[in-house]
């Protein structure tokens, strides 16, 4: 019997070794799989790096990662928000490396990863800082800059149902980068709201096919009922 | 002369944004122009973070963490509106599929070079979102931006000094005092507000305008 289900938080996040690449999900506090966030603060992995469209909100989650000190590098879209002061003053004292990419890039890298493309061509950033030093090409008259997959040893995301098999669907706009980072790991773990039986969510309706997912763990309300 | 207010700019984008256009609003300024759409229009207003069909924000106490745009501010959904994940979400823009994207500007050049994520300076922290994506992708690219810098220096210039988002991307400027179409030949005046004459929106202009009713 496949069951992708673990116990606690401390399972979901066991064995994520230090110098690990963790992608997670989330635009904002949108999606951000923050059970799963402390999990690992606990667990105590260092030397990480980070792959979020951000850098952390107030001083929880994500905000809370970095400010272990465990974050060596981030790779992000849009680090900068009225609320990243832990972002920020861990940037500006030079502890923490940030790889900036635009949005689309981040998210198309990442979709590559997951979809074994080996590079792709882009128009976006052609021409500005963020694709100094890169390849570019020139394809029917338009130039585009030669990007590369990027990949995760973990993907840390959060939807709304799972079932055992590793099936997932999302709520609203907390689906952002959930599917894709899930191709795009070796480890993909899933917090969801609540684990439903198999057959339960409707197979039209699957967002995310439970062979991306290498673990799921319930965090909602009904989980904590639950004996 | 008087120089348009916010929200006078605002209204003056939405007037040219036609039935049935997908668009994509940046954050700040441009976010405005959600507020002035036609009512008669059916305009479909796309967020970056997985939303096309984006309504207004909710009633106070109704809103909903899950339910957010670019800025991070809850909206709602309308009827016929749909989710999906960031890489759909950046296929539309960068896949030309958006009609209209109207972004906020530090500097644009005369070649429709936008300058708008990175002031350049050392001690300033660096954040580019989607802006790159949606300057190169949009069909038309407004940008939606002051005619001067608190310090009276124009914004739109020969060349620009800060940082690029994107090369010769921009179609329409729309300021608080003029609206100006970028062409092969230079920025073409489309209209001027009101009490102002062309040769004095050219003095305060950083760059040679073209007047096409001259």
């Amino acid at each position: 019997m496949i069951d992708k289900t673990v116990a606690s938080a401390a399972a979901a996040v066991a064995g994520i070794p230090d110098g690990a690449t963790v992608m997670i999900g989330g635009f904002g506090t949108a999606g951000q799989p923050a059970e799963l966030i402390d999990a690992l603060i606990a667990q105590g992995a260092r030397d990480l790096t980070i792959v979020n469209n951000n850098a952390g909100n107030g001083d929880t989650g994500l905000a809370a990662l970095l400010k272990t000190g465990r974050v060596r590098r981030i790779v992000c879209s849009f680090p900068r928000q009225a609320d990243s002061q832990v972002f920020d003053a861990l940037y500006r004292s030079g502890a923490l490396e940030l790889e900036l990419v635009p949005q689309g890039n981040l998210a198309e890298r990442i979709r590559a990863a997951g979809a074994g493309i080996g590079a792709f061509y882009t128009p976006t950033g052609y021409g500005t800082a963020l694709a100094e030093g890169k390849e570019t090409r020139l394809i029917d008259g338009r130039a585009y800059v030669l990007e590369y997959p990027l990949r995760a040893d973990y993907a840390l995301i959060k939807a709304r149902l799972g079932d055992r098999w590793g099936n997932l669907v999302y709520r609203k706009t907390a689906r952002n980068f959930g599917p894709i980072m899930a191709t795009a790991a070796t480890c993909t773990i899933a917090q969801v709201d609540a684990v439903v039986p198999l057959g339960e969510l409707d197979p039209e309706a699957v967002v995310t096919p439970g062979i991306f997912v290498q673990r799921v763990l319930a965090v909602g309300p009904a989980a904590q009922a639950a004996p | 002369m008087k120089r348009l207010t916010r929200e006078q700019m605002a209204q003056r984008v939405a007037r040219d944004i036609p039935e049935g256009a997908y668009v994509n609003l940046g954050i700040g300024l441009p976010t405005l122009v959600a507020n002035h759409l036609p009512a008669g229009r059916e305009i479909l207003l796309h967020s970056e973070n997985g939303v096309l069909g984006m309504g207004p924000a909710p009633p106070a106490g109704a809103e909903d963490p899950d339910l957010i745009n670019a800025g991070k501010q809850p909206v709602t959904l309308r009827d016929g509106g749909c989710y999906f994940h960031h890489a759909d979400s950046f296929a539309m823009m960068r896949g030309g599929h958006l009609d209209i994207c109207v972004l906020g500007g530090f500097q644009v050049s005369v070649t429709g070079d936008l300058a708008n994520w990175h002031t350049g300076e050392p001690d300033a922290i660096p954040a580019v979102g989607g802006a790159m994506d949606l300057a190169i992708g949009a069909k038309q690219v407004f940008v939606m931006m002051e005619h001067h810098t608190k310090q009276g220096v124009s914004k739109i210039v020969g060349r620009c000094s800060y940082p690029l988002t994107g090369i010769a991307c921009v179609s329409r400027i729309y300021t608080d005092l003029a609206v100006l179409d970028v062409t092969p030949h230079g920025l073409s005046v489309v209209d001027i507000v009101d009490g102002l004459s062309f040769d004095e929106l050219q003095r305060l202009s950083g760059v040679p305008l073209i007047n096409p009713r001259a």
